[in-house]
């Protein structure tokens, strides 16, 4: 048996509202909202926060193989998924690959992974599909985008959602593109696409794996598909004839459309939902369409703790005004600042990549000292050249001591700076995000997220910051 | 085996440029400046000197002296140690003195910081003080964000609210600028009130823009020679009592035994410098005390960590006015980095200088001349929390 062994989900904490739209551009607005990534998130960060929420409870030693699927890879050529497995530290035998080019890739992916364990190449293949889409100002698709990830973990040991079939068509018609040189997504009117690309192209693969094996709609517990807008999702759910409690919620007002990521982001929302013997339909579109069929075992309840959708979805803040989005997203040219820029050093990042990746620091052997940055000579008992690197990306922490600074070089000031102190021992010094700076306090409790820290030599340029505790 | 340096060598004569925003000057003007102003005072010319020293977080080489000044062929060094520099200077010309390597040595600290077109300091961004510069880890942090972090903690464990804690900042500020009005050579020659201190624009929460000093550009320099040599050139000198310099290994921000509410380097130095003096109750026996006050919460916790004040209970003897230029221990009676302003390698010689025209009776104006100076002390510490390079140099009638 092949399937889904582990998942997880992240959802940036900050929300847009459609009100706020409103505000900035005009219009009746409505109630709703979409997450929107801080500045210095994008889809490889929001990757390593999935997939470290699906790997809740394993080992990460048992990963040999990482997906990231994404439409939005931060790098053109680069891989994502290395930067990924770097920061969830999976060591280096881990097999990686990038999947990307269109909405559909998060299925794609999690066919790959099962073909890898099918074939016995990979045991347990972590796959991570996120996105970071940018709406043109004032656009249609402004008040719909959203962000957010996914994760899974795939094997055929202690499946939990077992994938029993699939049935895939292609495509070459054209709805939605972006060339290199384009900044925004391009596309046709919505009336000839939504017909002739999404209904027809989704319908045909759904009736395909029905047809493929012997199904009717009526077996299915829940039924997960893509929609590029809540309207679509609705009267596709209606020509499909399904029953309402059949329907999983594509969280159009909550969450947005967050692209490939938001089928694989709305099967994370069924399986917080799922029990054993469910039977789950898994649609997605984009290019052509794939279709699964997917069957949930008692090993469900053994995955149960995890932030995924719902956890995430609650905690949240709202962006205070549109125009910081726009600082957000860099979408208006400011003055030029006459501060030195950020610069960057590979070699420097290179000899200290067990450090700023996977965020090691060196425990002493010889007085059990956690110390960060690593310490050849130990800042305690002055032992030489004697500890043990130890992750320190997953302790908990207290804010021990802070400061906001409202001159930093900085998209959102202030920029917060904290001292945490590290439940078990240990301290870490960094900058804070994902703050209500009314909040930040002493004694806060904190944890790490993976972060752009700046783009210093036209390099994306990764580190840790604290942030207030998402779920206490 | 090591002994004391009290007394061994005296300062014959001093300058000091003007402080601040100095468009129309650049590094070879302030040196020259500071350094002719010296031998005015100390009635010596440049053919006296045998060696000298200059120090400078942001100029480049030994020859920022020797070619304005058009040295010799004389040994010059350059020294460099954060905001340590300019006692640095003096430190090394002191112990050739006493190696008897040289009769007669300048010292002179300077610094140009507003040819930039930004405020604060120019490698902020990329570095700064006494942190190793890395792409990620720290990156981007600031002196006034490192220190505000003191700030923070400081109220806390004192039990100062937020309001509480900003309030006695600003009565350090208020202070020091108003010594600083007094004094002409002062870049920000202005009286605040506690009020406008506490309304002023943010810096880095918990502190504002009247807690933080002034970048400035200025110069000082010192003539030194032996001791017993200093009445061949005038009547009127002070000698160096001691000298402290504790360089820490940098551990704040990652050993959790850092407490965020004492400045250890400090300690230190002054423990090294009162040792050298003699000094046993440091609260009786000296007269007034130039400290690094870049930030108002520097000067808040110096006043412990030298043993003016008791631990946390600085804010009393603040209220009490006891710090004031009027007060039982006068603190920056120059007006501090805060008034006076803080062009890196010239400082510590300008704190020295202080304490040189209080002890000589030489302070301009009636106001700000305090009575029967004898020993004054000048502090600097470079860095941040956590990971300082402290300097001492206590200097007296001979």
């Amino acid at each position: 048996m092949i399937g889904i062994k582990s998942f997880g989900a992240y959802i940036p904490v900050y929300r847009l509202s459609e009100a706020e739209l409103a505000r900035a551009w005009g219009g009746r607005g409505g109630k709703g909202e979409r997450a929107v990534a801080n500045y210095d998130e994008d889809s490889i960060t929001m990757a390593v926060e999935a997939a470290v929420d699906c790997l809740t409870g394993f080992d990460r030693g048992i990963v040999d193989s990482l997906l990231f699927a994404s439409t939005t890879p931060p790098y053109t050529e680069k891989m994502s998924a290395s930067i990924v497995s770097g920061a969830t530290d999976l060591g280096n035998e881990v097999n990686t690959m990038d999947l990307t080019g269109s909405t559909r890739v998060g299925t794609t992916a999690l066919k790959v992974a099962c073909d890898a364990v099918k074939s016995g190449s990979a045991k347990n293949v972590l796959l991570t599909v996120a996105d970071c889409r940018l709406a043109p100002p004032a656009s249609e698709s402004e008040p719909v985008f959203g962000d957010g990830a996914a994760s899974f973990i795939i094997s055929d040991e202690d499946v939990a959602v077992e994938i029993v079939d699939s049935y895939s068509i292609s495509s070459d018609f054209v709805d939605v593109w972006k060339r290199a040189e384009d900044s925004y997504l391009r596309t046709w009117e919505d009336r000839f696409i939504l017909q002739y690309g999404y209904t027809e192209k989704l319908m045909a693969a759904i009736k395909g794996l029905l047809k493929k094996t012997g199904s009717s709609m009526g077996d299915f517990t829940k039924v997960v598909f893509y929609s590029p807008d809540g309207r679509s999702h609705g009267r596709l759910a209606k020509s499909l004839k399904l029953e309402e409690g059949q329907v999983q919620s594509p969280m159009y007002g909550a969450l947005g459309n967050t692209g490939a990521a938001l089928a694989p982001m709305m099967l994370a929302a069924a399986l917080e939902e799922a029990k054993a013997g469910d039977k789950i339909l898994l649609a997605n579109y984009g290019d052509g369409a794939d279709a699964m069929i997917l069957q949930v075992t008692d090993q469900i309840e053994k995955i149960r703790d995890r932030r995924g959708i719902k956890k995430h979805l609650e905690s949240k803040m709202q962006i205070a005004n549109y125009e910081k989005y726009v600082r957000f997203r860099n979408l208006m040219q400011g003055e030029a600042d006459r501060r030195p820029q950020y610069m960057s050093s590979l070699p420097m990042m290179w000899r200290d990549r067990n450090q700023v990746i996977p965020l090691h620091g060196g425990r002493c052997r010889n007085c059990g000292q956690l110390q960060f940055p690593i310490q050849r000579v130990c800042a305690y008992c002055q032992s030489k050249d004697d500890y043990e690197e130890v992750r320190i990306s997953d302790k908990k922490a207290s804010v021990f001591t802070f400061s906001m600074d409202e001159r930093a070089v900085e998209v959102d000031p202030p920029r917060v700076w904290t001292i945490c102190d590290l439940d078990g021992g240990g301290r870490f010094y960094c900058q804070m995000t994902d703050r209500d700076t009314s909040t930040v306090n002493i004694d806060m409790e904190v944890e790490f997220t993976f972060r752009k820290i700046h783009d210093g030599a036209g390099v994306h340029n990764y580190f840790w910051k604290s942030r207030p505790a998402r779920v206490s | 085996m090591a002994e004391s340096i009290k007394d061994k060598v005296a300062i014959i004569g001093m300058g000091c440029t003007q402080f601040g925003e100095l468009w129309d000057k650049d590094g070879y003007d302030l040196v020259i400046d500071s350094s002719y102003d010296a031998f005015e005072d100390a009635g010596v010319g440049p053919k006296d000197i045998q060696a000298a020293w200059v120090g400078t977080i942001m100029g480049s080489t030994a020859t920022q002296l020797s070619a304005p000044m058009k040295l010799d062929y004389i040994p010059v060094s350059r020294m460099e140690n954060v905001c340590a520099t300019g006692m640095e200077v003096m430190r090394a010309a002191t112990f050739a003195l006493i190696a008897k390597a040289y009769d007669v040595v300048l010292a002179v600290g300077y610094e140009k910081l507003k040819d930039t077109g930004y405020g604060g300091l120019p490698m902020a961004v990329q570095a700064s003080g006494s942190e190793k510069w890395h792409p990620v880890i720290g990156s981007g942090d600031t002196a006034p964000a490192r220190y505000a972090m003191a700030a923070t903690r400081y109220f806390h464990k004192f039990g100062l609210s937020p309001e509480e804690g900003k309030r006695t900042l600003a009565k350090i500020s208020v202070k020091s600028h108003y010594n600083g009005f007094l004094n002409p050579r002062a870049h920000l020659r202005m009286q605040v009130t506690e009020e406008q201190v506490m309304k002023a624009p943010m810096i880095a929460w918990p502190l504002g823009l009247f807690d933080a000093c002034g970048v400035t550009d200025g110069a000082a320099a010192a003539i030194l020679c032996r001791t017993e040599d200093a009445r061949k050139f005038t009547d009127e000198y002070v000698t160096i009592k001691g000298f402290g310099l504790s360089t820490g290994p940098g551990m704040g921000k990652v050993r959790t035994d850092y407490d965020y509410v004492h400045w250890e380097e400090t300690v230190r130095a002054a423990q090294m410098a009162y040792a050298d003096a003699g000094i046993k109750d440091p609260k009786k026996e000296i007269s007034m005390c130039e400290v690094h006050d870049c930030f108002s919460v520097a000067e808040l916790i110096t006043y412990e960590d030298l043993g003016m004040c008791e631990k946390g209970k600085a804010k009393h003897d603040i209220e009490a006015g006891e710090l004031a230029l009027t007060g039982a221990h006068p603190f920056n009676v120059g007006g501090g980095l805060k008034s006076f302003g803080h062009p890196v390698g010239a400082s510590g010689i300008r704190e020295v200088f202080e304490g040189y025209q209080e002890i000589l009776g030489k302070a301009q104006s009636p106001e700000r001349q305090l009575k029967d100076v004898k020993l004054a002390l000048g502090h600097n510490q470079g860095g941040n929390p956590g990971r300082f390079i402290s300097s001492i140099c206590i200097v007296g009638q001979p």
